[in-house]
């Protein structure tokens, strides 16, 4: 007992080595992110404060605010990334409920038309709905033939396309943090609801749909952060015609190689990002926004 | 039928007939999820310019054209010389990184946890731009080296959350046991721990390589030049015209893609979680 004791300050030191030597294996990793993402974008920041005279200014931040176009495009990013995530809730939520009263077996052959758009590359699926959504696809032929309109109507290149292609796919990043919480409420409780003299609606609003929010609300956030920051899809669906903030950054990078505008920009799409993620982080398990892994 | 209809769906006293509504709606989703990506796949077998379906005529014309041009077959071949790469380099880095995470228990876990999953967090275009600089300055512009650390960086939050999670299910005691007779903690982690979170590294190793596989936006910054990825030539052809040639190289993804998932399946049999 007594060596013990002695030993104990030695020992306790030896594991505080033992930890940090461990916690050292995450430096490879660590330096990767320094290097490549944190150190830039620490210079976009410095950027976003020189003008074009090369001295300190808040011109680029002005211009933002003064300049119709520029915060034309803010209100644009949000009212899209609010629409799709709307309509992710209204059509996701009602699939994750249908999947999560069936049977787990085929629950999860169903699970499967959710994973499969999600392992496929954005860029097929954005593919995909340009040639189906063009004048002469199979959208508006279908229509047509079925008599739902009368000559081919522009449904890409625009607000709708974007929104269509946006909503398919954002939906299963709502779809699988609501059917798993879904999954994982208590099916006693809806029993002893309806026990108690509860009609099935008032039973699913006042316990289920409350227990199924935390999922609801991971989902949505994901949804809303990502619609911010997209690029692709709205590159291609949206045909110029509907330009969000990324689009602005990458084009001012492109085309005016203005790294001014363009870090501003990027500087407050990232400070909203995080403000979001970090209120809702208040709310939530960081784990529980990532899905924990699928 | 209508006795089906009447009789209870859940473990409240709602009926099938009541649900209808919710079984339409949920199928017509389910089939809305998937089409759009496999009628490419018909599609991409018409011999039109314009990609009928059904195809008035079957051909392997836009196959053809894509295995005849040397432009697409360079990207390709960038891009899964790129995606391999990023596979190999983001499973060990990503998983070494995850146990050291899990294992050491010091209170910067959670900062630096919270810093390599930012890459999935922030707008991935600061990603790209900031990419873009980056190697402006360390000339490795136009590289797949500096492609590769970049996708990397995506695919990283990915593997440490995979990982991470099969880790937490995982009781680090038995390593405890292994090292209590006489393994090095490294010969513990390799015999002991790695086997039973291998569902885990596989399933990262494939997120990386998909992740890699299927990267647009910091692809279009950072390669480019002899090294153009695939992602990157079929954006900039889509933003011109709608060239059939892209169904037939979809079809092709979305045929690797399933077939990975499969993979993947299979390995999910085993009994480690993750």
């Amino acid at each position: 007992m007594n060596t013990l004791a002695t030993n104990a300050p030695g020992l306790r030191r030896d594991e505080g080595m033992e930890r940090l030597a461990l916690f050292g294996l995450a430096s490879p990793a660590l330096l990767l992110v320094m290097v490549i993402l944190v150190i830039p974008v620490g210079w976009l920041f410095y950027l976003s404060f020189i003008g074009a005279d090369g001295q300190f200014s808040l011109e680029n931040y002005a211009r933002m605010v003064e300049r119709k176009s520029y915060s034309r495009i803010f209100v644009t990013t949000f009212q899209v990334s609010l629409l799709t995530t709307g309509l992710c809730i209204a059509i996701g939520y009602p699939l994750a409920y249908f999947m999560s009263q069936l049977p787990t077996k085929i629950a999860n052959l169903c699970l499967i038309t959710v994973l499969l758009p999600f392992w496929t590359s954005l860029l097929v699926r954005t593919y995909a709905w340009l040639v189906l959504l063009q004048k002469q696809g199979l959208v508006n032929s279908w229509a047509i033939s079925l008599g739902l309109w009368d000559e081919p109507i522009k449904i890409v290149h625009n607000m709708t396309g974007t929104l269509i292609g946006m909503v398919h796919i954002m939906l299963p990043f709502l779809i699988l943090p609501v059917y798993g919480a879904m999954r994982a409420i208590d099916r006693d409780y809806l029993k002893a609801a309806s026990n108690l003299g509860a009609s099935p609606s008032r039973a699913f609003w006042t316990v289920f749909f409350p227990l199924s929010t935390p999922g609801l609300f991971a989902g949505a956030l994901m949804v809303f952060v990502l619609c911010l920051g997209f690029f692709v899809t709205p590159a291609v669906l949206g045909g110029g015609k509907v330009i969000l903030v990324s689009m602005k950054i990458v084009s001012n990078i492109e085309l005016f190689v203005n790294w001014g505008a363009a870090s501003a920009m990027g500087v407050v799409l990232l400070v909203l990002t995080v403000a979001i993620l970090w209120i809702a982080s208040r709310f939530l398990r960081l784990e529980q926004m990532t899905g924990g892994g699928h | 039928m209508l006795a089906w209809l009447k009789s209870p769906a859940s473990e409240t006293q709602v009926t099938h007939g009541q649900r209808l509504w919710l079984y339409v709606f949920a199928i017509i989703t389910m089939i809305l999820l998937v089409t759009p990506t496999l009628i490419v796949i018909p599609m991409s077998f018409s011999d039109s310019q314009y990609l009928e379906f059904p195809p008035e005529e079957w051909s392997l014309r836009w196959y053809r054209h894509y295995f005849g041009s040397s432009e697409w077959m360079n990207a390709t071949a960038t891009s899964l010389k790129a995606a391999v790469l990023t596979m190999l380099v983001a499973t060990p880095v990503g998983v070494v990184a995850a146990y050291g995470l899990h294992a050491s228990q010091i209170k910067f876990v959670r900062m630096a946890f919270v810093l390599l999953i930012t890459p999935m967090m922030i707008p991935v275009v600061l990603v790209a731009i900031g990419a873009f600089y980056a190697y402006v300055k360390l000339s490795l512009l136009y590289t797949i080296t500096g492609l590769v650390l970049a996708h990397t960086m995506l695919a990283l939050p990915l593997v440490l959350i995979v990982t991470g999670s099969a880790l937490k299910g995982y009781d680090m005691n038995q390593e405890l046991a292994a090292r209590s007779l006489g393994a090095p903690r490294w010969v513990a982690f390799v015999t002991v721990t790695l086997p039973q979170i291998r569902f885990a590294v596989v399933t990262s190793a494939l997120l990386s390589f998909l992740t890699s596989f299927d990267e647009v936006v910091v692809a279009m910054f950072v390669s480019g030049g002899d090294n153009p990825t695939l992602t990157r030539n079929m954006f900039n052809a889509l933003r011109d015209q709608i060239d059939p040639t892209i169904a037939s190289i979809s079809t092709i993804m979305i045929v690797v893609t399933s077939l990975l998932m499969v993979v993947a399946q299979v390995f999910g049999r085993g009994k480690s979680g993750g």
